[in-house]
């Protein structure tokens, strides 16, 4: 057997271990935190009708001096009652969750909330998807950070969890509310 | 409870497959034989227990538990009982399930059937399998657990099945595909073994041989099922895409049928030792490839599942040990294992090896293309490789595989005398060019050369394989068909397996070349005519199925007059998600589909319909068909049912 014979062997290992480096680089590649033409840009102006209060309208006022969370949500989502609990327990600790309640019928959205319970300080209703367009949402859940004056900071699409909210929103958020 | 009982047999099953994995490599280590015998009962239990934890989980689907997290995303109190069965394998963690489950049944049936492998061989097959187990059970308990519960603010009822998903051909689809995918588990196990045994001979090779064609019947059904599924149910008509899920199903097939090929020349002659084990390796390391772009998010495709980049790290460390280890033991082991035969140039040898590199050519072409925007990504190219790409190299490859197909059936073993082969080659290229331009001629003419060439090579493969046919059964000199009866089964898989190629071929031909289709605004009342079929748009009426409201239009087709179907294709509305799906309506029959798809709504009245004219398609279900039948055939041929073994025992 000679020696040149055997290293041929070890080319499919070395063509193999070039491939597993290549995929290890899309693996970094985030998926879920979208750039979004709004960053840094206010908020859309809302004109929408409020979920809770009927009668009243939600507008921009709201995210004003406070940090928000504006969560788009649905009940013909899956994911959304996935993420349900965990929005639950962010809203415990006394982070402002605003609604966005996207394609949905209002009084399924309405039982939704009664049933499963209530994370939102306030509930827009957008039954068109117009609002939806002028967020750039690509379906439900999303998640953006608002900050005190009003401009989107962070926008994150899927579902919100411990890890999600560890990894993405808590760097910005810790850092910006002390 | 039942769930909790599902996920304590996951565990469970878990632990078994630790210990048919480690026992067996000591008892080989070692030479203690009690441990070697741990591997059956080990992979028998496994398989119960595995058995146990998809019957839970079908519980948790039948009985509504919602508090089930992968139920409550998946399913719906109105969701009709065969899709809250299959809802199982509707998402991540459940096919992650069936998956497992699939191992461990061919684990179940590797320790049940043994054949004439000696004990040691098939202990060590046993350990590798599990050891194949441990990772994918690690993969579900640690990130994907099908069973995990969302206490306590569980939804009241689901969100229903992906609409997508609610179709018959989607129940029995992965089934297929995973048992083809996981079987590929088989061969490698076997690779794995005789690596370390330092046994690659024939013998070894016809063990291998029938698991290997098997799990590539069911792979070539899966992914025919999967194509039907997206022609009929996506509802443009296309039924490839090039998608990247897609290409990770036809990767580990073409690699497949390169293997299948290889292990025919290494049982009959002991050649291409290194390399059939190599492709073996190959295979299923496309296989874990394909499990990882689907499940990692790093590809994005209308099939793939949620994304997360714990789970393709996970996958990613499992591929580089799996593969990383198989490559690297196969480096230091297959120099030992060579060995010297010569073969004439001539020689079905040396064209069953053309075979090999124009269908590993054929891999390559399929992998740069589902990778290459992942490259362009690290490199910061955006380039998008879509079908003209893999047309490019798919159309020559496989037309120069039916040409080289045919001399390589009929030459002999290790050398072939060139006059004898171009003897027969004499009259039957001649006849096929005559027979494929007429046949060209009376169904349409004018066709661009390369589909004429196709059609001719068509003719060249039936005819060829009809007359060789004849001619082995009339070699026994018993009349033709007591001679066919006597003729084995490999051969005739062989046939099929051919035979079903040419029939795709013919099949993508016409349908590529000679569809219609046309998008039009229609009124009721509206006549539209396509391929000589007038179909009438004739009304809209409003239909409730079990957990959606659906549009329906009545469209009858007639043809010179005459009737032909009516057509009911339907927009539907799924109830819980709201999502809405298109459910075209064909007419099938052997020659061509109807295919009518309703569009949206126009304004009050008006609709968006898609008709098309599909000739030739059923041709290339038909033919994948027999390309399955033709798998199960040759793998039970008599020689492989034989218990007797030629390896005593005793040498374990």
């Amino acid at each position: 057997m000679q020696p040149r014979k055997g290293l041929w062997m070890f080319l499919p290992l070395l063509a193999f271990l070039g491939l597993a480096v290549l995929l290890a680089s899309g693996l970094g590649r985030d998926t879920e935190e979208l750039p979004t033409a709004l960053a840094g840009k206010p908020l859309p102006e809302i004109q929408l009708p409020s979920l809770m209060r009927r009668g009243t309208e939600v507008s921009n006022e709201l995210f004003i001096g406070h940090w928000t969370l504006l969560n788009v949500w649905a009940t013909w989502c899956p994911t959304c009652y996935v993420e349900h609990p965990y929005l639950i327990n962010l809203a415990e600790q006394g982070i402002r969750i605003v609604g966005l309640n996207y394609k949905d019928e209002t009084d399924k959205a309405r039982e939704y909330l009664a049933s499963l319970g209530n994370p939102y300080i306030e509930v827009a209703i957008d039954e068109s998807g117009s609002y939806g367009i002028d967020l750039g949402v690509y379906g439900a859940p999303e998640t953006f950070v608002i900050n005190p004056q009003g401009e989107v900071v962070l926008r994150y699409v899927g579902e919100l969890n411990d890890r999600s909210w560890q990894q993405r929103f808590a760097p910005v958020w810790e850092k910006e509310t002390q | 409870m039942v769930a909790e009982l599902g996920h304590f047999c996951l565990w469970l099953a878990l632990a078994l497959a630790v210990l048919q994995s480690f026992a067996p490599v000591y008892g080989y280590a070692t030479g203690k034989p009690w441990m070697l015998a741990v591997a059956r009962p080990a992979a028998m239990l496994q398989w119960l227990l595995l058995t146990v934890g998809l019957l839970a989980l079908a519980w948790a689907f039948y009985s509504h538990d919602f508090s089930i997290s992968y139920v409550a995303g998946h399913s719906n109190s109105k969701l009709p009982l065969g899709y809250r069965i299959s809802a199982i394998w509707g998402g991540h963690e459940g096919s992650l399930l069936l998956w497992v489950w699939i191992l461990a049944l061919w684990g179940l049936l590797v320790s049940l059937l043994r054949g004439a492998v000696p004990k040691d061989i098939h202990a060590l097959v046993l350990a590798v399998m599990g050891m194949i187990g441990i990772g994918f059970l690690c993969f579900m308990l640690f990130t994907s657990n099908p069973f995990d519960r969302n206490l306590p603010w569980f939804p009241l009822d689901g969100g229903d099945l992906n609409p997508l998903l609610q179709d018959p051909g989607l129940i029995i689809h992965p089934p297929m595909l995973y048992t083809g995918y996981v079987g590929f588990s088989v061969a490698f196990a076997f690779a794995i073994a005789g690596l370390i045994a330092g046994k690659l001979d024939p013998a070894w090779a016809r063990w291998a041989r029938p698991w290997t064609t098997v799990a590539w019947a069911f792979l070539s059904i899966g992914i025919a099922l999967g194509s039907w599924w997206a022609y009929y149910e996506l509802g443009w008509g296309g039924w490839w895409f090039w998608d990247p899920v897609e290409n990770a199903s036809l990767m580990p097939w073409l690699c497949g049928t390169a293997l299948i090929h290889s292990l025919a020349v290494t049982e009959k002659r002991g050649l291409f030792r290194a390399w059939t084990v190599l492709l073996a390796i190959t295979a299923f390391s496309l296989c874990l490839l394909g499990t990882f772009l689907v499940r990692s998010g790093v590809l994005t495709s209308v099939h793939s599942f949620a994304n997360d980049p714990a789970r393709g790290a996970f996958i990613l460390a499992f591929l580089v040990v799996v593969v990383g280890g198989s490559l690297a033991l196969f480096a230091v082991r297959a120099p030992v294992l060579r060995h010297r035969a010569g073969f004439e140039f001539l020689s079905r040898d040396s064209f069953l090896l053309a075979n090999n590199l124009i269908l590993l050519t054929a891999t390559f072409v399929v992998l740069m293309g589902t990778l290459f925007p992942l490259l362009g990504e690290a490199l910061d190219i955006k380039i998008s490789v879509r079908a003209p790409y893999f047309n490019a190299f798919f159309v020559p490859l496989t037309l120069v595989l039916m040409m080289l197909l045919v001399p390589g059936m009929s030459s002999n073993w290790k050398k072939q005398e060139g006059r004898a082969l171009l003897k027969r080659l004499f009259w039957l290229v001649p006849v096929s060019i005559v027979l494929g331009v007429a046949v060209v001629a009376i169904s349409g003419g004018e066709l661009p050369f390369v589909a004429v060439l196709a059609v001719v090579l068509v003719v060249y493969v039936l005819l060829a394989h009809i007359v060789d046919w004849a001619q082995k059964a009339l070699a026994f000199r018993s009349g033709l068909l007591a001679g066919a009866r006597r003729l084995p089964r490999a051969y005739y898989g062989m046939v099929l397996g051919h035979i079903g190629l040419a029939i795709i071929v013919a099949g993508v031909t016409q349908v590529s070349f000679r569809e219609s289709e046309r998008d039009l605004r229609m009124l009721p009342g509206d006549v539209a005519t396509v391929a000589g079929y007038e179909f009438t748009f004739a009304q809209v009426v409003d239909r409730a199925g079990p957990n959606f409201n659906a549009v329906r239009g009545i469209v009858p087709v007639t043809s010179n007059g005459r009737l032909v179907t009516t057509l009911h294709p339907e927009k539907r509305t799924y109830l819980a998600s709201g999502q809405v799906m298109t459910e075209a309506a064909i007419h099938s029959n052997l020659w061509r589909d109807l295919y009518v798809a309703l569009g949206e709504p126009i304004d009050d009245t008006a609709w968006a319909v898609r008709i098309y004219y599909k000739p030739g398609i059923g041709w290339l279900w038909i033919g994948s068909l027999l390309l399955g039948i033709g798998g199960v055939l040759a793998a039970t041929d008599r020689r492989y049912r034989s218990r007797k073994s030629e390896e005593a025992d005793a040498a374990a």
